[in-house]
């Protein structure tokens, strides 16, 4: 008998009976003005929140916070006058230099500040984590406030790779002492559009 | 209303002022209250030492002893919690699930059964309030600090009844002082560092007493004090409660 | 890694440096702070632990077809499955899989399973490099020491000793020990191990048996620099790890890392689910003596654990006694439940390294009644014969004095016998009560002789 009919054998001898699932739809928040909750959040876990009403603000905000003499990538097409768009078909070891990546969210979750990302928005998946900065676009009409909301609106949805992320890279792991930038980006900024 | 006093094996040999004030205290309440001879021990030291199968005569006594009675009171909440939880009988099951369902620790059965509003007490010292961690996680006899739920304290609620008393507050309300039956020896440098811990999160809020519904965790904190030739007293909350009638 | 000495004789050892007890138990204390804040700021959390708790009940009762949806979506998927029985049967095809691609270096991010598992040794042997890249596992390997806590793997060590080993290993200045300078360092070190690791090995939080996905949570990115960057990702789960449904991950991001640090969500919580074009994704499914803690009805619902490590930072005799007393890759309270089911022997201690003040238990997101569990494996391992025979001696003593009105009482009559030999007062002159506690002083009448003297007209058993 192979190890697969093995262990499959013995917990269907050892299970207990079913016990049901239970009904999750009562976790229920709604958020009087979230915008406000999201940017809270976020900006307690170390990122920053920018307001813009559109996206050619983006223009004028990135030359003020960021090195624009080193590499900017991004997925976004309105932005190509600024950073360079990432090919999905090159060799996602070339992104080693990045210093900065502007990418749009899925959606935003207002009670922990992530966002959501998908490849296809990320470009490749390793964007959002080996850049030095991370940039992401959130439309205000895309927060939720919950987690719950937030896989309602994926819902079945078919990707390859997603992820939640909810501000930069992080470990405590030295005496508890906190410090932005473990493995991943520095630091991370929303670009919430109206 | 018929209650029986059950005053756990070391409650009886080396505390019997706080096994006075408990039967003083209910007296004075005006309760029916007996203290069954022929008692012994909850069986509680095997059963956590990992022997509960070498308490069954020890239980089928507590059976006999308590039985017939309409409350059992104890003023330990460990023991209490220990006979709610584990008090089974091959005998009688009966008689076993009935008791478990008619004992009390002392505190829940002033508040709770008598519901008692105010009490003629004066007790005027700082005190410290040790939750024991059978009385507060086993019996809820005050909200976990865990919990996202609404605090309430059943020990607090009696001791504003006493004239006089200063509670002080602690910076951990609600952490175990390391007693944990066998654990005091067979761990002993740990059991002894969180003693000593506890003490100091009394002390040093400015504590003269320490109380709690449990005299094992103040046993073990007295022992501490001792040898640490402290003037930090421990007291069993029964002493309080009963602090006008019994000069302490 | 195995350890002879049990947990009280190494808890007495970390106990001899007063100072840094104080320093480990207020910084695990400042993280169940932090923990505490976190749920009372979530609404309706007390709710969320209950949904949880039932959601993994369910689990453990429909495992089997879980695990054959599960295995059948990730095949759809373009997942290679495994199924190892094993520690040894998981190291093999962790080393074939490897081995097929001529891969001699490996990275890794956090995965108790495989320590557990003992890989990293394995792989060693057969020429095999492997680094861990969670920054905490990282400076425990580089130490020689398995982690003292699943979440926070080096919270034992003080800043400047890790300043010595990034010293020795890494080549910094000595003496330095600022955590953002050496944390710098090791962003540095490990980015090009990533950029030069064609193998990235990732453990499993939650796997959901719906979709065939399964998702890593960690704050610093080494799970998703490691994984983009391979060509060969390998995930080790153990069978507990599946959820029914996605929608279910909404109840568990809420609850882990709020309970694990008192953090709103995990930085990254990355769904691996295909393969990306020209990569291999390959998931190894562990029993590992899951199986077997399922047919133990008292003990199963310690497979609910989402390894949050929140038992550890509320329990006080972790927080007192350090994890690497705990001789287990799982320390504190919920290694001491999970532990005996592996080998009772060498895990026999465990489970009386708790005061049983149950504290576990209320932090547990999942609700795992951790106390009562250590309290009934106290039971197991004495009926099964793992306890010194001097302690069955005593017990059985004291459990006839109980059993005798009698001789209960000329036992008290002769000098409060309580003093001689009950567990807490064993009167020797090794006795541990008495190396830095008094002892009780003895009244001079126990209440039962003073109730026979003052009371006696009331009593009507006397």
């Amino acid at each position: 008998m192979s190890s697969r009919e093995k262990i499959l054998a013995a917990v269907k001898q050892n299970q207990p009976p079913l016990s049901p699932l239970p009904d999750i739809s009562m976790f229920n928040v709604v958020e009087v003005d979230i915008a406000s909750k999201y940017t809270d959040t976020f900006t307690g876990i170390g990122g920053q929140v920018f307001a813009v009403t559109q996206l050619d603000t983006i223009k004028e905000i990135v030359p003020e916070h960021f090195d624009t003499s080193k590499r900017i990538v991004t997925t976004i097409a309105e932005l190509n006058d600024i950073a360079e768009l990432i090919s999905a078909n090159v060799d996602p070891h070339g992104f080693e230099d990045v210093e900065l990546a502007i990418i749009e969210a899925r959606l935003g979750v207002a009670e922990n500040g992530a966002v959501w990302l998908t490849e296809s928005v990320m470009g490749q998946r390793i964007i959002p984590y080996i850049c030095q900065h991370l940039a992401v676009v959130v439309y205000e009409d895309s927060l939720v406030s919950t987690m719950h909301d937030a896989y309602a609106k994926i819902a079945t949805e078919d990707y390859g790779f997603g992820g939640f992320i909810g501000g930069p890279s992080k470990t405590a792991d030295i005496e508890q002492a906190l410090v932005l930038g473990a493995h991943g980006p520095l630091s991370m900024t929303i670009f919430l559009v109206k | 209303m018929r209650v029986a006093l059950f005053i756990p094996c070391y409650v009886n040999q080396l505390y019997p002022s706080a096994a006075i004030a408990t039967l003083e205290l209910l007296q004075k309440l005006a309760v029916d209250v007996s203290y069954p001879a022929k008692q012994t021990c909850c069986g509680q030291p095997m059963a956590n030492s990992g022997f509960e199968h070498m308490a069954q005569s020890c239980n089928d006594l507590f059976i006999e002893n308590f039985s017939g009675y309409d409350y059992i009171v104890a003023p330990s909440a460990s023991c209490v919690l220990h006979i709610k939880d584990h008090l089974h009988s091959h005998a009688d099951e009966d008689a076993a699930t009935e008791i478990r369902g008619r004992i009390y620790e002392l505190v829940e059965f002033l508040t709770d059964v008598l519901k008692i509003e105010k009490l003629d007490a004066r007790f005027p010292h700082k005190v410290g309030m040790h939750q024991s961690c059978h009385g507060l996680r086993g019996l809820h006899l005050a909200q976990m600090s865990e919990l996202v739920a609404a605090d309430f304290s059943k020990p607090q609620h009696l001791l504003n009844m006493v004239e006089g008393i200063e509670m002080v507050t602690l910076d951990r309300k609600d952490e175990c002082c390391g007693f944990g039956g066998l654990f005091c020896i067979a761990e002993e440098a740990v059991s002894v560092k969180m003693g000593k811990d506890r003490i100091t999160d009394h002390t040093k809020n400015g504590a003269e007493y320490i109380t709690s519904p449990d005299l094992s965790c103040l046993m073990h904190m007295e022992g501490i004090l001792q040898r640490n030739k402290s003037n930090v007293k421990i007291i069993h909350i029964a002493e309080i409660l009963n602090s006008s009638v019994t000069q302490i | 890694m195995k350890s002879t000495a049990d947990h009280a004789t190494l808890a007495e050892k970390f106990n001899r440096d007063e100072e840094r007890v104080d320093w480990h138990d207020g910084a695990l204390w400042w993280i169940r702070q932090k923990r505490d804040r976190s749920a009372n700021l979530t609404p309706q959390w007390e709710e969320l632990r209950e949904a949880a708790s039932a959601i993994k009940s369910n689990v453990i009762s429909n495992l089997h077809d879980y695990l054959v949806q599960f295995e059948e979506n990730l095949t759809k998927n373009g997942v290679k499955v495994y199924w190892a029985s094993d520690a040894e049967e998981h190291n093999q095809i962790v080393y074939s899989i490897l081995k097929a691609k001529e891969i001699t270096q490996m990275v890794k991010s956090k995965s108790m399973l495989t320590e557990e598992c003992g890989l990293n040794e394995y792989l060693h042997e057969r020429g095999i490099d492997v680094i861990n890249s969670d920054l905490g596992e990282y400076i425990q390997q580089i130490d020689n020491e398995p982690p003292s806590h699943i979440v926070l793997p080096c919270i034992h060590k003080k800043k400047e000793e890790i300043g010595e080993l990034f010293h020795e290993h890494l080549g910094t200045e000595k003496g330095l020990s600022d955590p953002t300078l050496l944390t710098r360092v090791a962003r540095k070190h490990l980015r090009n191990v990533f950029l030069t690791r064609r193998a990235a090995l990732t453990g499993v939080n939650f796997a959901v048996a719906e979709t065939g996905e399964y998702v890593v949570c960690t704050n610093e990115g080494n799970a998703d620099m490691g994984a983009h960057l391979s060509e060969v990702q390998i995930a080790s789960m153990g069978l507990e790890k599946l959820i029914p449904e996605r929608k279910h991950l909404g109840v568990f991001l809420r609850l882990l890392a709020r309970s694990a640090i008192g953090q709103p969500i995990t930085i990254y919580s990355s769904h691996f689910k295909k393969p990306r074009p020209g990569q291999e994704m390959h998931l190894i499914l562990v029993d590992k003596g899951r199986s077997t803690l399922l047919a133990r009805p008292d003990f199963r619902d310690s497979l609910k654990c989402i390894k949050c490590g929140g038992c550890m930072n509320t329990c006080p005799v972790y927080r007192k006694s350090g994890g690497l007393s705990y001789h287990n890759t799982i320390s504190g309270p919920i290694g001491a439940i999970l532990a005996p089911n592996l080998d009772m022997q060498q895990h026999a201690d465990l489970p009386f390294a708790s005061t049983l003040c149950g504290s576990c238990s209320n932090v547990c997101p999942v609700k795992i009644p951790i106390h009562d569990q250590l309290y009934k494996w106290r039971q197991v391992i004495v009926k099964e014969g793992y306890v010194a025979n001097r302690k069955t001696f005593s017990m059985k003593a004291m459990s006839l004095t109980f059993a005798s009105p009698d001789i209960y009482r000329t036992a008290g009559l002769t000098g409060r016998w309580i003093l001689n030999y009950a567990p807490f007062a064993v009167n020797n002159k090794f006795n541990p009560w008495y190396k830095q506690r008094d002892m009780p002083e003895s009244p001079k009448q126990s209440f039962g002789e003073w109730y026979k003297k003052n009371v006696k007209e009331n009593n009507k058993d006397a």
